[in-house]
């Protein structure tokens, strides 16, 4: 922007170097950044452009006569889809709550954290050890705990009275969401905690100090100081964790592959499973273009909300 | 010491162990089962420790099963790709940091752009382009596609940790005879370090993490990754659990290692970009 | 050793102009201070020589070459920056060494030279420390002797002392100076601070929102300053100034301050009659417990003795201005005290700020 506005400025100020230094310095940074872009461009930007086409033609893997466009085709048959509907039913149901028990833990854990205390490094990296567990594999770990074969959840449940007798709470059609839902939050509190953690951090020790001169107590300190500081970063991460959850379709496919009878089948393991069992690509592909509207709609809501909410203060 | 203040300490420290509790006793259940002797599985199924141990599993997955070529073929997709990014995004976040120029504000709606979208939603498109070109039954294609995945988030990592270099030292630099590009390797890199071992971890534990794309695209054991390996073994042999955890234990292993290595410096990094704001 | 030609220089970033059209002209050996408020340009300018800021419009020339298209590697000048810039993975002598290296000097000469400038500078024993485990003092003489090594056709300087206490400030301040009367290596030398710009040039540069108000040596500014800003800008406790109008009665002439009062001067000055104008006097010009036909009576509101001398602070009716004094009878002074502003000490500047 800058160099045009002084390129227009024009006539005696005209930028005086010669061509090729001009050309050299301003391509410099698109020189840095160009193998970083191509690939992007050619793995991601291409692929997503593609599969949106896809969405409006007939692609199936195993058929060579496939390939034509159809129109809105895909999406008449998604409108009449009773699995699709469930699956979105289930896709908020499962974000909801992976975000807000991933949310509440996290920032319980990032306020205990906060306070100096003997040992913290060492905690630190412990309690933020389940985010670097690989996510198929914390799924398969989780789905073994709830295994009343090898894993000792049934059986504590069923000690407590919670259980007839030990069973998977996986293959109960009534539960068999909350087992992923667990996984998840086991899995995500680090993100949340680290992110809170480092806003806390932040924010200016001596505030405190000046709030406890003033009289204020631990609590009207969390809600006059602490809240208000890490509200932007909170916006932040849960409009980002929520789209990101709504898309992450491992643990479901790891633990309960959608079922049983799909009761836990959400849309982005519904259109993995399109894409992967049926190889129905064209199908999909609607189904994730839809998914991906879903979540600009959400963003965008977000977005406007938060203008509205600033501009009424 | 008030009593309302020990109290108060206490419930923080029980709260800790809870967290620490609950962060770990999966890990060590995993663990447990994978040095437990078959015989004893079910007898003392859920018992905290068995009152035997042994190494039958590793030693049988070792062995007898494709687990050390998963684990291999997941170490060079892994380990590639992280060193890629690294590349990749360093030359990226340095043009980010240093250089205000036309297009940066579309570059970096580009990036964000990549991480808002559902990556599900390329697993079609991405088959049909690496097909023809050979690329979908081997390594080589999952590192490309990993690479470019993991290349925004890590050149905003690595903007991040440049932005927190000070200009004056390439500067000063540029003044005592050096290139833009002399000083961008003998000083700047130095000193970024620990950012680069910060993407380096980062990446490589994404990479060895990464199911729906190794699932999709390679079908033989040739150059099945550790997870695909895993979750097919689980399919088809559910019942040996020992094993399937020894073989777990096995996956965990790499990327906690990187973790534990990594971990101060993302604590840092996320901070330095917290202050920012 | 070179001269510097600076040739209309501007700058602007984006559609802003920071730099209005620069003039000055740099001889061989020169220690030259650029100096002004904030923001008026003084880094830019310095940067642009240096290398490391595009040139909007204008020339420079480094003994007679023109350099604009140059990087600052081939233009073979130093520098020294306000943050020192040292390298923090590398040892004290490595970083005086960078330069040299660059330039795959031979080996032992570099070794000879680098001693050679740490003993000049007293950093023998922290040749092989990592700037980290520098004081500020000591981080600033590595700052200096990385530039030295090179003996290069120029050194610029970038507010080099603004980030050391008052003391190590005067200290290293003495020290630029011996350094530059030994290399007499042509130097440029950017400051906010007068008294910085008053005890190292040879030509103080003042400048202001982009334009050079004043080329001078040190006195000229102080003696003779050209117009409004730089006599408030060069001095401290800073000139005083009245605002009002001049007026002429029969062949004497008096100045009618804007609170009502009315200044009677010994003589005339070189402005219309009834014109607005500012008069300036430096406070240690301003004669206390004066007597003579041209007195007035003015009321002390505070005195500051700093142990040399004494700034009190008066007012003339409503105006507030100061005095400074050595003569310590005036420690106890209250109440009203008779001043006398001597014509001969007195500056005047007409409606545009020039002086008349
Ligand atoms: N990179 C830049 N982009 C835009 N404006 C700048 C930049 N660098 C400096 N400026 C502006 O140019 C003016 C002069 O800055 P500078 O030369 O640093 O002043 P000084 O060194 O005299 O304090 C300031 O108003 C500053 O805001
Ligand atoms: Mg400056």
């Amino acid at each position: 922007m800058a160099s045009h506005a002084a390129a227009r400025n024009g006539g005696a100020r005209r930028d005086q170097r010669p061509l090729k230094k001009r050309l050299a310095d301003a391509s410099a940074p698109y020189l840095y950044s160009a193998p970083a872009l191509i690939l992007i461009v050619t793995v991601m930007l291409v692929p997503l452009i593609l599969g949106i086409s896809y969405a409006f033609r007939d692609i199936q893997l195993l058929n060579p006569m496939s390939g034509g466009f159809i129109g809105l085709d895909h999406f008449r048959t998604l409108s009449q889809d009773q699995n699709f509907f469930r699956a979105l039913k289930n896709t908020l149901w499962w974000t909801g709550w992976s975000v807000l028990l991933q949310f509440i833990f996290g920032l319980i854990l990032a306020l205990l954290l906060d306070k100096p205390f003997y040992g913290r490094a060492i905690v630190q990296a412990l309690v933020f050890l389940p985010w670097a567990v690989p996510s198929f594999l914390a799924g398969l770990n989780w789905a073994w705990l709830f295994n009343p074969v090898v894993g000792p959840i049934p059986h504590w449940l069923f000690a407590l009275g919670l259980m007839n007798e030990p069973y998977n709470i996986l293959s109960d059609p009534q539960l068999s969401m909350w087992g992923p839902i667990i996984a998840n939050v086991w899995w995500g509190i680090p993100f949340f905690a680290i992110t809170l953690l480092a806003a806390l951090q932040a924010i200016p020790r001596d505030l405190y100090e000046a709030a406890s001169i003033d009289g204020a107590g631990p609590v009207q300190r969390f809600i006059s100081i602490t809240l208000p500081f890490l509200a932007p970063t909170i916006a932040i991460t849960v409009l980002l964790r929520t789209v990101w959850i709504s898309n992450f379709a491992d643990l479901i496919i790891v633990m309960t592959n959608g079922g049983p009878a799909d009761r836990s089948q959400i849309v982005a393991s519904y259109i993995f499973t399109q894409a992967f069992k049926r190889l129905d690509f064209g199908y999909a592909s609607a189904i994730a273009l839809v998914l991906l509207a879903l979540l600009i709609s959400y963003s965008m809501l977000i977005v406007i909300l938060r203008q509205w909410l600033l501009s009424k203060d | 010491m008030t009593g309302k203040r020990i109290v108060s300490i206490l419930a923080h420290r029980l709260a800790i162990i809870a967290y620490v509790v609950f962060a770990l006793f999966p890990l060590y259940w995993l663990l447990k089962v994978s040095v437990t002797p078959n015989k004893l599985l079910y007898s003392e199924g859920i018992k905290m420790w068995p009152s035997r141990t042994s190494f039958e599993h590793f030693d049988f997955v070792l062995k007898h099963s494709e687990f050390p070529t998963f684990f291999k073929n997941s170490l060079i997709v892994s380990g590639s790709t992280a060193i890629i990014v690294t590349v990749l995004a360093s030359l990226a976040g340095y043009a980010m940091s240093r250089f205000s120029f036309r297009g940066k504000y579309w570059i970096v709606t580009l990036m964000l752009l990549t991480q808002m979208f559902p990556l599900v939603m390329l697993v079609a498109p991405i088959f049909k382009i690496l097909s023809p070109l050979g690329l979908t039954n081997s390594l080589t294609g999952l590192v490309i596609v990993y690479t470019a995945f993991n290349v925004p988030f890590a050149t905003f990592l690595m903007q991040s940790f440049f932005d927190g270099i000070p200009k004056d030292l390439e500067e000063a630099a540029m003044i005592d005879g050096a290139t833009q590009f002399v000083a961008f390797r003998q000083i700047i890199l130095p000193l970024t370090l620990p950012g680069i071992a910060a993407t380096l971890g980062f990446v490589f534990t994404a990479a060895w993490s990464e199911l729906l794309f190794s699932l999709m695209l390679i079908s033989g054991n040739d150059s099945a990754t550790f997870p695909v390996g895993l979750l097919s073994f689980v399919s088809k042999f559910s019942v040996d659990f020992g094993q399937m955890m020894a073989a777990g234990v096995m996956a965990l292993i790499p990327a906690c290692l990187f973790f534990l290595l990594i971990q101060r410096y993302l604590v840092q990094g996320l901070t330095a970009g917290a202050v920012k704001g | 050793m070179a001269s510097i030609d600076i040739a209309n220089i501007r700058k602007s970033y984006g559609i802003h102009p920071v730099l209005h059209g620069i003039d000055l002209a740099i001889k061989d050996g020169e220690f030259v201070v650029l100096v002004g408020p904030s923001g008026c340009g003084k880094s830019t300018l310095l940067r642009m020589i240096a290398g490391l800021e595009a040139v909007t419009d204008g020339e420079i020339r480094i003994d007679g070459k023109r350099v604009n298209d140059l990087a600052p590697k081939d233009r073979d000048i130093a520098m020294v920056f306000q943050s020192y810039a040292l390298y923090p993975h590398m040892s004290v002598a490595k970083n005086m060494s960078y330069s040299l290296r660059l330039r795959k000097t031979a080996k032992d000469r570099i070794a000879s030279v680098v001693a050679g400038a740490a003993s000049k500078l007293g950093l023998d024993p922290l040749m092989e420390r990592r700037p980290k485990a520098l004081s500020g003092g000591q981080r600033q003489r590595v700052a200096m002797g990385r530039a030295i090594v090179r003996e290069p056709k120029a050194f610029l300087f970038d507010e080099p002392l603004s980030n050391l206490d008052a003391r190590l400030r005067e200290q290293m301040r003495a020290e630029i100076k011996k350094l530059h009367q030994d290399l007499g290596a042509t130097s440029i030398y950017v400051t906010h601070d007068q008294i910085e710009a008053m005890t190292l040039a040879d030509r103080i540069v003042a400048m202001h929102g982009g334009i050079i108000q004043q080329v001078g040596s040190p006195l000229e500014l102080y003696d003779n300053p050209a117009n409004l800003f730089v006599a408030g800008f060069i001095g401290s406790p800073g000139m005083n100034f009245f605002e009002g109008r001049y007026m002429v009665t029969g062949d004497t002439a008096s100045f009618a301050l804007t609170g009502g009062i009315v200044l009677p001067l010994g003589g005339t000055a070189n402005l219309q009659d009834g014109s607005r104008a500012t008069l300036g006097i430096r406070p240690e010009h301003v004669v206390l417990g004066a007597d003579g036909p041209d007195v007035m009576k003015a009321s002390v509101d505070l005195v500051e003795p700093t142990g040399f001398g004494i700034i009190v602070h008066l007012k003339l009716g409503p105006v507030a201005f100061k005095a400074f004094t050595l003569d310590r009878r005036f420690l106890g002074m209250h109440g009203e005290v008779d001043v006398r502003l001597p014509v001969e000490n007195l500056h005047f500047f007409n409606d545009a700020g020039k002086k008349v």
